[in-house]
Parts: structure tokens; C-alpha cells; sequence
């Protein structure tokens, strides 16, 4: 059946079983291939993008659930060539190896710094809790998303 | 006295799949440019021994081996700077610390130089990407490369200026005249050439103290592509009309398939089923076709016994291979009498489980053929070789078949292998479109190869002053590879006994030198404290190897050690070793809440020392990588297994380090630039669990001798 989604801004139809994780529409009906899949039950976060502005794991979201709804992934957060704060400060921190988990990741801290723009160095592992980086980076990862939360303060998104 | 680790080595490292290929094809220079564009070119022969030496084996059947080239560099009319090399990246960041030793020598900026990996139609045969061979091998052979170049470049300037080269410079790209201001970009040297030379690998290198742009913190290469998702990994490649394949599994190791119904799946629409011997696959348009048409096929097959988790210990001890032969052990004195006048005698017998490699990348595979020649998209650490296993199961010639690795979300040593290539060529070649694989996490889990458990027994006599005089250290199954002891022991019985392994199993990161690292350093420390001494100092008491005791002493130094208990439950303890050239000391706080049994890593300090340091920035994060890595193993990773099948293939069931696990990290780095690089992907990880088994002794008084330690806490 054909579903209308709002991705990174774009209307767009898909003609697809709605109880397909949205993970496979956006990569393989949508070309978005910066959606990772990793594990398929919700347990690494690879897959993470934002649903009305919340960190949702695309690989558990039919694609019924989705419909109608406001979704950005990865490719939506760079604004005119521009990187969003957090993908600036990722790259500053050197906070990537293979970088497989790192689209997850930003999405995810994305999320954690509209809901809490000063986090504690406790509170950014605890939200990232979810998020698996097998190459062992988290403390980069931490240190990037506390370095984003200072450069947003500075000039507010 | 003796320095075992020197003389020793035990067979070559069997776990590390590293055998050559049987056949090698000459390089056509034609072809080369063909690829490259015009310009001037460096090849770089390496003599066969060295190659040979390289991957621990010889040739086949003892032929010698031609003069192999290990590299080539390309500089193209426009001044940009081609390496080719079959090494891959895998997020170990040698796309950058190989451009960083080319632009130092080549005397170019860093951003002109691109490198062209692991592509089996483009770049020179390569081994593979594993042992911490890139930087100690790689990098050296590509500098001479460069350091050739630079040559041929210099040597045209001169000759347009009808000048001796030894009175002109190279810098910056260009080519001066210091005396006339003269100068002449690479670039314009290259216009309209199509030379290429062969050059021996015996062009001097730029000494490290005299580095520029190696030894330099820069940035991982394309890093703009990663943080905004444009970087392809081999399953985001979507060719025009690409199918997806899967893979039927049988339920257990060692099932075989009794019957299975292609009906229902084939009347989907556009689902091609492929049977071929034991191999059953489907390609469908989407994934959700492939999984419900692989669903539909109704598969049942006929299981035998076999080995579970709960006894692998005493199966490996029972299941020794016959007639492994002396090459695995070495004998020094007698560790009989030694022990007999030991004041101190120990004796002590240590696990480590199998566990997995859990890229975060699964293998995965995109395969394409067009006019009977296959190509092949896969994420591994060794593209020729699965290029070999390609052409050996479609019966091709070699050069029918091109492997290109995109830059891979990880292996750890879990990559060597092809088996997603293989599948994913099987069912393109059936469905007539290309067909792009990806393992889900569960058969990563399951189908893909283990760390080795083993088995380990220690005995040692330590006299009244604390000097240690007898060793016998026996290692089951998991491998030689740091089985050695960087102690002085004057007696000395070592042996690593192969075993028929119930599990798949090979590489992972460091090898066996985790397992042997483990046993030998907890086993120091129980030492330690039967001589009644000081951990550290009962170590540096035994060793004179200058750069170990460097890097304990430097580790120690910023620990604070021996640290000063504030809390009932907290506990400090250290390790260290020698592994793949590089020195490793690491100390660890620990925390154990008594009540609840939990278990937290406080503190890790590391120091490392690798020779010259070509990135600080990328081997930070590779030490820190590798003691994250290792907490898993340390702390609660194993695979589970129960009748041939794996009973923990999840995350959500076989748990690995988690942002909230991560203890506070401190990397002390020993930069030597007196000393060659040697690589550091690997042996920062050795140390650790050693570390925290101490750390955790010296909180409880527990000696916990099994990896993973505590994997449901540690109650006492």
C-alpha cells in the first residue's frame, strides 16, 4: 500500500508493506543510506533517527507508525553545507573510528541536548546509554556532544 | 639468564588465517596508467623474503616467491599524489597515518595525497590487513616509495636545469634551486610523462626526529563524510536494480539440510531460490521479500550431539591435537628441581571463553557480474584472499575477479574471511542482477569465527628474596602468541598444546597475547604476594628489558601507584607486556559494592610505547579503543553455546561495553623517536584484564582466574 512520509523535509510516497521497519524504507526506497542497521532489535542504535524531533530506532518502527510524521536522519542535519554544531564537534573530538555507530550517535545526542542543553559528563553516558560503539570511542563521543552544548550556547541553533 | 621471548616463538600464529596465495600475475605497466593518468609512477619491489616474512609463512610447496611489489605511488600531471596499496581501513585510521608518512616524504602537503586501498584490480597483492603489520611494514616500504620519487622528480628538475640534483631541494611540492630562486612544481615535472620505474626497497627515509608531517595529530581523512552519512560501507552501495540475498541457516552446527520446499518462495514475486549442494539462498527485490521468501522455504534438517559451553573447558583439555610437535614448546633448565628449591611454589590453572568479534558492520557483501567477470564489494581485512576464494568456488581465473573493500565499519580480526562474497556472488550469478548481502547480527553471531577459549596452566618457584626461578606455563587452544614471559627465569618450560576447537574460531584483536597476558600477569601477581612484595616491584625486580620497565614505571607514575584504599571494596592492580613490538603497562581502580555484588572499572591508566609515533591523535584512539574493547572481554563477554547452537547471538543477550561501563582513561604515550614504529591496533589490549583481576584481588582477596571475571558480578 503507498504511505506518504516526511523525511529531512521532503514529502515523499512509498509503495510498501506498512509493517516493514522504516529502516529498510529509508534505505532502500529512499536511497538514505546513513541509517545503519546494526542489530535489528533496538539494541545498538545505528539505526537512530528522529521522529518528531525525538531518537526513535528505526529498525522497531513500522512503517505504518511513521506515516504523517516528521523524520530526519543523518543526511537532514547539515543546513546548506553548513554541519550541525554537534557533527562539527564530532569531527573536532576526532570522536569516530570506523564510525559505523556515528549517524546514530549524533541523532541521539541531537535529542539529548534539546532536552537538557547542559549536560553532566553522568548524564550524556546515561543517554547514550542505548548507543554501541564497538570501537571503543565513547569518551570522545562524550566529549564531543559536552563541546556541542558549549558551542550552542554560544551562537543558538 | 635467559630472554625467552627472543628466542621463542612458537609455531606462527595458526589462528591468524595468512596463507599465500598459490598463484602471483605480473603487472602491466600499460595497465597502470591506463588506471592512473598520465605522470611519473614508482613501483616498489620488495624481495620475496621479506614478503614472506611478513605474513609468517612461506611460499607453497617451499618455492621461492618472486620479487613482489608492495606499492605504488603516482604523482598525476596535476600534482596529486596517488598511493596504492592493498591494506584496508577498517577505522584504525591508516588512510591517514600512511598519507601523513608519504606527504612527510614525499615532501608534499598532506591534503595531495590519496590513497587507493584494497581494491584487488588497482592496488599491488597485499596479504591482508592484520598482526599490526601496516605501520612497521607499510609505512616504511611506502616512504621509500616516496623517497624514490622525490628522486626521480629531483633528477628532472636538474636535468631541465642542466644542474647536480644534490644542489637542488625538495619541498612543498615543488623542486628549488636554492641558488639561482628557481623553483618547479611536482606538477609541471609530471606533465606529459608516462614513466614508471621499479625501484629496489632501499631508498634511505627521512629519520623520525626529522618528521614534519608525520609524528603530527591530523584529522582522519574524509572525516566530513562520516559525520554526515555520505560514506558508503559495502552494504549502502545501491546499484540501479540490485537484489537482496539471504542465506538459509541450519538451526546447529553440524545439521544438515533433510529436505526444503521452494514453492512458496518462488512464486513471489521476482524471488530467485538457489540450490546448489549445501548452499540454499534466496534474492528478492527488498529485504522484506528475502526474509519472508527465505521463511516460505519450509527447510528441516537432521541435527547431531554436540559440544556445549557448560563443558568446553574440560573439552579442550581432552581434545588436544596428536603430533603438534616441538616447535611449540621451549625448554630452558629445569623448572623440576628449580621448584623443588623454591621457597615459594605456585600453582595455578586459568580460563578465557570464546567470544566474539561483534563488528558493528556485519559482513556484508555486494556482488556484480557482467560478461562472465565477477566484482565484488565486501568489507574484509584480506581482499586478495577472498579474491582467491572467489575464483576457487566459481572455478574463474583470478582475474576475473575484483574485490573492492570500501572503508569498513570494523573487524578486529573477525574480517579475514569471505563468506558474504561468496554467498552474495552465488545468488547474483542465479538472479542475472547484482545482489547485495548483509549478515543480520544474529548470524553475525553465530556464522562468523570466535576468539579461541583455552585453557592455561602456570607453575613457577619464586625464591626468598623474590626472584623468580621456575616457569611452566602450558596454554590450551587459545595460541602462542604472548606466551612467552618477558621475566628473567632461569628455568623455563612453555608450551601451547593446539586443540581440535569445538567452535570456529580465529584472529581477534591481540590474539592469543590476551589470553597468555592474562595468565602470566594475574599469576605474577599471586606471586608477588607470596614473596610478600610489592606488585610493581616484584616485577622490576625480574626484568631487565629497559623499554617494559619504561612503560611500568611510566604507567605507575601517573596512576599514583600503589594507590591508597579510601573505601572498603575499592582495589588497584597493574599488568603489562611485550607484544608485536610494542610495550604495554596498565593499572586499574576498581570499585566492588559487597552488598550488590556489581563491579566497576574506576580507573585505567595505560602506557604504551610503539617506536616513533606517526599520529599521537589516531594512536590515542586506538589505545583507548583497544581498553574499551577489552573491558568486554575482561568483564562479561563470552559466547554461549549449548548442543552446536549459540544461545546469546543478541546484544540484548550477550552484553558488550556501553557508554556507562567506561571507566575514566588516561593514554600515556612514550614517543621514541629513536626507535622504528611498530604497530598499535592490537597489543593495548593485553594488559587490562590482568589489571583488574588484580585490582579486584587486591579489593576482595578473590583471585579470579576465568575471563570473562564477572560476568554476573562478583559476590563474596
Amino acid at each position: 500500500m503507498s504511505i506518504e512520509l516526511e523525511v529531512n523535509g521532503k514529502r515523499h510516497v512509498v509503495v510498501a508493506d506498512p509493517e516493514t521497519p522504516l529502516l529498510w524504507v529509508l534505505r532502500e526506497e529512499l536511497g538514505l543510506t546513513g541509517t545503519k542497521y546494526g542489530c535489528g532489535e533496538g539494541e545498538c542504535g545505528a539505526c537512530s533517527v528522529l521522529i518528531g524531533g525525538n531518537v526513535r530506532r528505526s529498525c522497531q518502527v513500522p512503517l505504518r507508525a511513521a506515516a504523517g510524521k516528521s523524520i530526519a536522519t543523518i543526511e537532514g542535519l547539515e543546513q546548506n553545507g553548513r554541519l550541525h554544531p554537534l557533527q562539527q564537534a564530532f569531527l573536532d573530538a576526532g570522536a569516530f573510528q570506523c564510525a559505523y555507530c556515528i549517524p546514530g550517535m549524533i541523532l541521539t545526542g541531537v535529542t539529548l541536548l534539546r532536552k537538557n542543553p547542559n549536560p553532566s559528563p553522568q548524564q550524556i553516558a546515561q543517554f547514550m546509554q542505548g548507543n554501541i560503539c564497538r570501537c571503543g570511542t565513547h569518551p570522545r563521543i562524550v566529549q564531543a556532544i559536552a563541546r556541542a552544548a558549549e558551542a550552542m550556547k554560544k551562537a543558538p541553533q | 639468564m635467559s630472554e625467552p621471548r627472543d628466542t621463542f616463538v612458537p609455531e606462527p600464529e595458526r589462528c591468524e588465517f595468512s596463507e599465500r596465495p598459490a598463484h602471483h600475475f605480473d603487472w602491466s605497466r600499460r595497465d597502470f596508467f591506463k588506471l592512473a593518468g598520465s605522470g611519473v609512477a614508482v613501483a616498489l619491489a620488495v624481495p620475496a623474503d621479506v614478503a614472506a616474512q611478513e605474513s609468517g609463512r612461506g611460499g607453497r610447496g617451499g618455492q621461492p616467491l618472486p620479487q613482489e611489489i608492495s606499492a605504488w605511488l603516482h604523482i598525476g600531471e596535476d600534482g596529486a599524489v596517488t598511493v596504492f596499496t592493498g591494506k584496508v581501513e577498517v577505522g584504525q585510521n591508516i588512510r591517514t597515518s600512511l598519507a601523513q608518512s608519504v606527504a612527510d616524504e614525499l615532501r608534499v602537503p598532506f591534503e595531495s595525497v590519496r590513497l587507493v586501498m584494497g581494491d584487488t584490480s588497482r592496488t599491488p597483492y597485499d596479504m591482508g590487513t592484520f598482526g599490526s603489520r601496516t605501520t612497521p611494514t607499510m609505512a616504511p616500504q611506502l616512504r621509500r616509495a616516496a623517497s624514490a620519487l622525490r628522486d626521480l622528480l629531483v633528477e628532472a628538475a636538474a636535468k631541465q636545469w642542466n644542474l647536480a640534483p644534490a644542489a637542488l631541494k625538495a619541498a612543498d611540492g615543488r623542486v628549488a634551486d636554492p641558488a639561482s630562486r628557481r623553483t618547479v612544481t611536482y606538477a609541471e615535472l609530471a606533465r606529459g610523462q608516462s614513466q614508471a620505474s621499479m625501484i629496489p626497497a632501499e631508498d634511505p627515509v627521512t629519520p623520525a626526529s626529522q618528521w614534519t608531517v608525520a609524528g603530527q595529530p591530523l584529522a582522519k581523512v574524509d572525516g566530513r563524510d562520516f559525520v554526515t552519512g555520505r560514506h558508503q560501507y559495502t552494504p549502502d552501495l545501491r546499484p540501479e536494480g540490485v537484489l537482496c540475498g539471504k542465506v538459509l541457516r541450519p538451526p546447529a552446527f553440524g545439521a544438515t539440510l533433510v529436505s526444503f520446499d521452494p514453492h512458496d518462495a518462488q512464486a513471489m514475486p521476482r524471488v530467485t531460490v538457489v540450490h546448489d549442494g549445501d548452499f540454499v539462498g534466496v534474492a528478492a527485490p527488498r529485504q522484506r521479500d528475502a526474509e519472508r521468501a527465505l521463511a516460505a522455504l519450509h527447510a528441516e534438517w537432521k541435527t547431531t550431539p554436540q559440544p556445549s559451553s557448560r563443558e568446553l573447558f574440560d573439552y579442550l583439555k581432552r581434545n588436544v591435537e596428536e603430533g603438534a610437535g616441538r616447535d611449540n614448546r621451549h625448554d630452558t633448565g629445569s623448572v623440576e628441581s628449580a621448584l623443588v628449591q623454591a621457597a615459594h611454589r605456585l600453582e595455578e590453572t586459568y580460563t578465557v571463553s570464546y567470544i566474539a568479534h561483534a563488528p558493528l558492520e556485519p559482513r556484508a557483501a555486494l556482488a556484480e557480474w557482467k560478461d562472465g567477470s565477477l566484482t565484488v564489494w565486501t568489507g574484509t581485512q584480506r581482499p586478495f584472499a577472498v579474491r582467491d576464494e572467489l575464483a576457487a568456488a566459481f572455478h574463474l581465473p583470478a582475474d576475473r575477479v575484483r574485490v573492492i573493500v570500501p572503508d569498513t565499519g570494523s573487524a578486529y580480526g573477525g574480517k579475514h574471511t569471505g563468506e558474504a562474497a561468496v554467498e552474495a556472488a552465488r545468488l547474483a550469478r542465479a538472479a542475472g542482477h547484482p545482489v547485495s548481502l548483509l549478515w543480520t547480527r544474529e548470524e553475525e553471531f553465530t556464522w562468523a569465527y570466535f576468539r579461541p577459549a583455552g585453557v592455561i596452566e602456570i607453575k613457577s618457584g619464586v625464591t626468598q628474596d623474590g626472584r623468580l626461578t621456575a616457569w611452566e606455563f602450558h596454554n590450551y587452544n587459545s595460541g602462542g602468541s604472548g606466551i612467552g614471559t618477558p621475566y628473567v627465569v632461569e628455568n623455563q618450560r612453555i608450551e601451547y598444546h593446539p586443540v581440535h576447537s569445538p567452535l570456529r574460531q580465529g584472529s581477534y584483536r591481540g590474539l592469543a597475547a590476551t589470553a597468555n597476558h592474562f595468565a602470566r600477569e594475574s599469576h605474577m601477581d599471586s606471586a608477588a604476594r607470596a614473596a610478600g612484595m610489592d606488585p610493581l616491584e616484584f616485577r622490576l625486580k625480574n626484568l631487565t628489558d629497559e623499554r617494559l620497565r619504561a612503560v611500568f614505571q611510566a604507567a605507575a607514575k601517573s596512576f599514583g601507584w600503589p594507590g591508597k584504599r579510601e573505601r572498603s571494596g575499592q582495589g588497584f592492580g597493574l599488568g603489562g607486556g611485550v607484544e608485536k613490538g610494542g610495550y604495554l603497562a596498565t593499572c586499574a581502580e576498581v570499585a566492588v559494592d559487597r552488598v550488590s555484588g556489581s563491579v566497576r572499572v574506576v580507573r585505567v591508566v595505560t602506557a604504551f610505547e610503539c617506536g616513533a609515533v606517526v599520529n599521537p591523535d589516531g594512536l590515542r584512539n586506538q589505545v583507548m579503543g583497544a581498553t574499551i574493547m577489552g573491558l568486554g572481554g575482561a568483564l562479561f563477554e563470552a559466547v554461549d553455546f549449548d548442543n552446536g547452537r549459540i544461545t546469546n547471538p543478541r546484544f540484548s543477550l550477550y552484553r558488550v561495553p556501553r557508554f556507562q561501563d567506561v571507566p575514566e582513561i588516561e593514554v600515556v604515550l612514550l614517543d621514541r623517536k629513536d626507535l622504528p614504529s611498530a604497530g598499535a591496533g592490537e597489543t593495548p589490549i593485553v594488559g587490562l584484564a590482568p589489571a583488574i583481576g588484580n585490582a579486584l584481588f587486591d579489593a576482595t582477596g578473590v583471585r579470579l582466574r576465568s575471563l570473562p571475571m564477572v560476568p554476573n558480578g562478583l559476590k563474596i
